[in-house]
């Protein structure tokens, strides 16, 4: 479903990606893990245009992405949610999620789609014309998340969403995506919280300075030493 | 001075602050959307008096018309500023994009001099009927009226624009997290253009009043206005489009009864509110640590 092949990524002169090759197939829950600073946000945003791709190919359904401007991606299915997750903080929930909406041209099952993000997240609900900038963390998450969601994404690309949150609140999360997953949804995971990360998904891959050093299936890197040691805790 | 002076008084300088909210409007969304002090915006004014002057002389359209040609084009003429002058400058230091706000700025008064010349033209007069209204014992004209009411107008519809179209939830968007807004399919350029577009259209607005009103124009005439306009954002706090609105206002006000009271002050006096307020409020009137921006 989505192909990332040879992926080189430079801000200046530094080499944030070199040769990274990642595969995610549809209905897939597919992690990559690494230590900060490693590359991961900047695949994330070369995936979505949001950084200019220096070498190498960003394939989804067979189409190339790397000169299709960052606003046009969400209309092909494409949904990031960003890492601190980069809610419109000064409007309200129910205008994030109307903004989630912006690139879906049927408007019509507004509310069913309304009530699924709800199902999924209903802390939302209750709050639906607070200001999303005085949720908590935990609901930031999920408005991110709901937002990613309302507009139908074939693919859900997530970024660090344990990020600063409780241990509770995070399992909770890790249960929505694979819910979200079992409904359909691919997705594609960065994590910095490995053992959560790599115990939901199906694959995983671990880079380091910009490079894909690790790759598998996740129970097998769970149990494998090097990836223990480095992330692990032990 | 009586009441019945104080409403005049009070009419005149709301008409006034009208105006000068319907400049401010563009300083404060093009702040908001991306963090530059539009220098040339007062010039922007400038070139709808004069679209308008010529529309009217030469075309004899109405006033409304002659409104919305002189909004038209405004509206291309902040379009084309921002695509050709900033638009290649967005990923550099703010100080080079002032520089260039300041640059189209004096190109537009020097080439408006060096085209129209700079002897001040007169405004067709005819093109709003001028007679004097009575609101009980309070005695007005037609012109701070609708000036007054058109100016409202315009707003009101800014704010429909801005809260419940598409465009203006961009705008919104656009103006918070411009990366955010991208990953929800809007296309940041046209977002900006559409600002400028609309802060423009305001302006020129505000220039066609005014023109009006003091029935003669100049390539130099927006300096003035702008910077009370430029005040008045700052006033009521910079990047909030209530607060260019009502900072605005309160400046026409003001300034209107200050002048009566002792017209020497006249033009320094916006400065002087706009100093008490900053020591005492920084942020502006209405600003506040996380606020609404266009
Ligand atoms: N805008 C930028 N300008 C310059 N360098 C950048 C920029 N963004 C990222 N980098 C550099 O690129 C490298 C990869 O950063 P990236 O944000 O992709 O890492 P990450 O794996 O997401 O880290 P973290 O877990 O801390 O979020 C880092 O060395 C970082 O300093
Ligand atoms: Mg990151």
């Amino acid at each position: 479903m989505l192909k990332i092949t040879n992926l080189n990524v430079y801000y200046g002169g530094i080499h944030a990606l070199t040769d990274v090759n990642i595969e995610v197939n549809e209905g897939e829950i597919v992690t990559l893990i690494g230590a900060n600073g490693a590359g991961k946000t900047s695949t994330l945003r070369a995936i979505s245009g949001l950084v200019p791709i220096a070498g190498g190919t960003i394939e989804f359904e067979g189409k190339e992405l790397n000169k299709v401007p960052a606003h046009k991606i969400p209309y092909l299915g494409i949904s990031h949610v960003p890492e601190g997750r980069r809610i419109f903080a000064n409007m309200s929930v129910a205008e994030n999620l109307q903004l989630g909406a912006y690139c879906r041209k049927d408007k019509s099952n507004f509310e069913q789609d309304y009530n699924q993000v709800f199902e999924k997240f209903p802390r939302l609900k209750e709050r639906m014309r607070q200001r999303a900038g005085t949720l908590s963390g935990g609901e930031q998450q999920m408005l991110a998340m709901g937002r990613a969601l309302m507009a139908r994404p074939k693919i859900l690309l997530m970024d660090e969403p344990s990020m600063g949150l409780a241990p509770i609140i995070v399992e909770e999360i890790f249960s929505i995506i694979q819910d979200i997953n079992k409904s359909g949804t691919t997705i594609l995971l960065v994590e910095q919280n490995a053992n959560m990360a790599l115990s939901i998904a199906n694959r995983a891959y671990v880079i380091e300075t910009g490079r894909i050093t690790l790759e598998g299936k996740a129970s097998d890197l769970l149990k494998d030493e090097s990836v223990k040691k480095a992330y692990l805790g032990g | 001075m009586s009441l019945v002076e104080f409403l005049q008084q009070l009419i005149n300088g709301l008409s006034l602050g009208s105006v000068y909210a319907l400049i401010a409007l563009g300083y404060t969304m093009v702040y908001g959307i991306i963090g530059l002090i539009n220098f040339a915006h007062c010039d922007v004014y400038m070139v709808g008096a004069y679209i308008g002057y010529f529309v009217a002389t030469d075309l004899h359209l109405p006033f409304v018309p002659t409104l919305l040609v002189a909004m038209l084009g405004t509206a291309i003429a902040g379009v084309l500023i921002e695509r050709i002058a900033y638009k290649p400058l967005r990923r550099s230091t703010n100080i080079s994009l002032l520089i260039t706000a300041i640059g189209v700025s004096l190109l537009l008064e020097n080439g408006f001099n060096w085209l129209f010349g700079g002897n001040p033209r007169t405004y067709p007069h005819d093109i709003l009927q001028q007679s004097n209204v009575e609101l009980g014992p309070v005695h007005s004209d037609t012109l701070h009226l609708i000036i007054l009411g058109t100016s409202l107008l315009l707003m009101i519809l800014l704010q429909v624009v801005i809260y419940r179209t598409k465009i203006g939830k961009a705008m919104r968007a656009t103006s918070t997290d411009k990366d955010a807004a991208e990953l929800m399919g809007i296309n940041v350029d046209t977002t900006i253009s559409a600002t400028f577009a609309i802060g423009s259209a305001l302006a020129g607005a505000a220039g066609v009043l005014v023109a009006i009103l003091y029935s003669s124009i100049d390539p130099y005439m927006g300096i003035q206005p702008g910077i009370k306009a430029f005040t008045a954002a700052v006033f009521g706090g910079i990047g909030l489009i209530p607060g260019a609105f009502v900072g605005g206002i309160i400046l026409g006000v003001i300034e209107t009864f200050v002048t009566a009271w002792y017209s020497q002050l006249s033009g320094a006096i916006g400065f002087i509110v706009l100093i008490i307020i900053l020591i005492i409020k920084p942020s502006g009137l209405l600003g506040k640590k996380v606020s609404e921006k266009v």
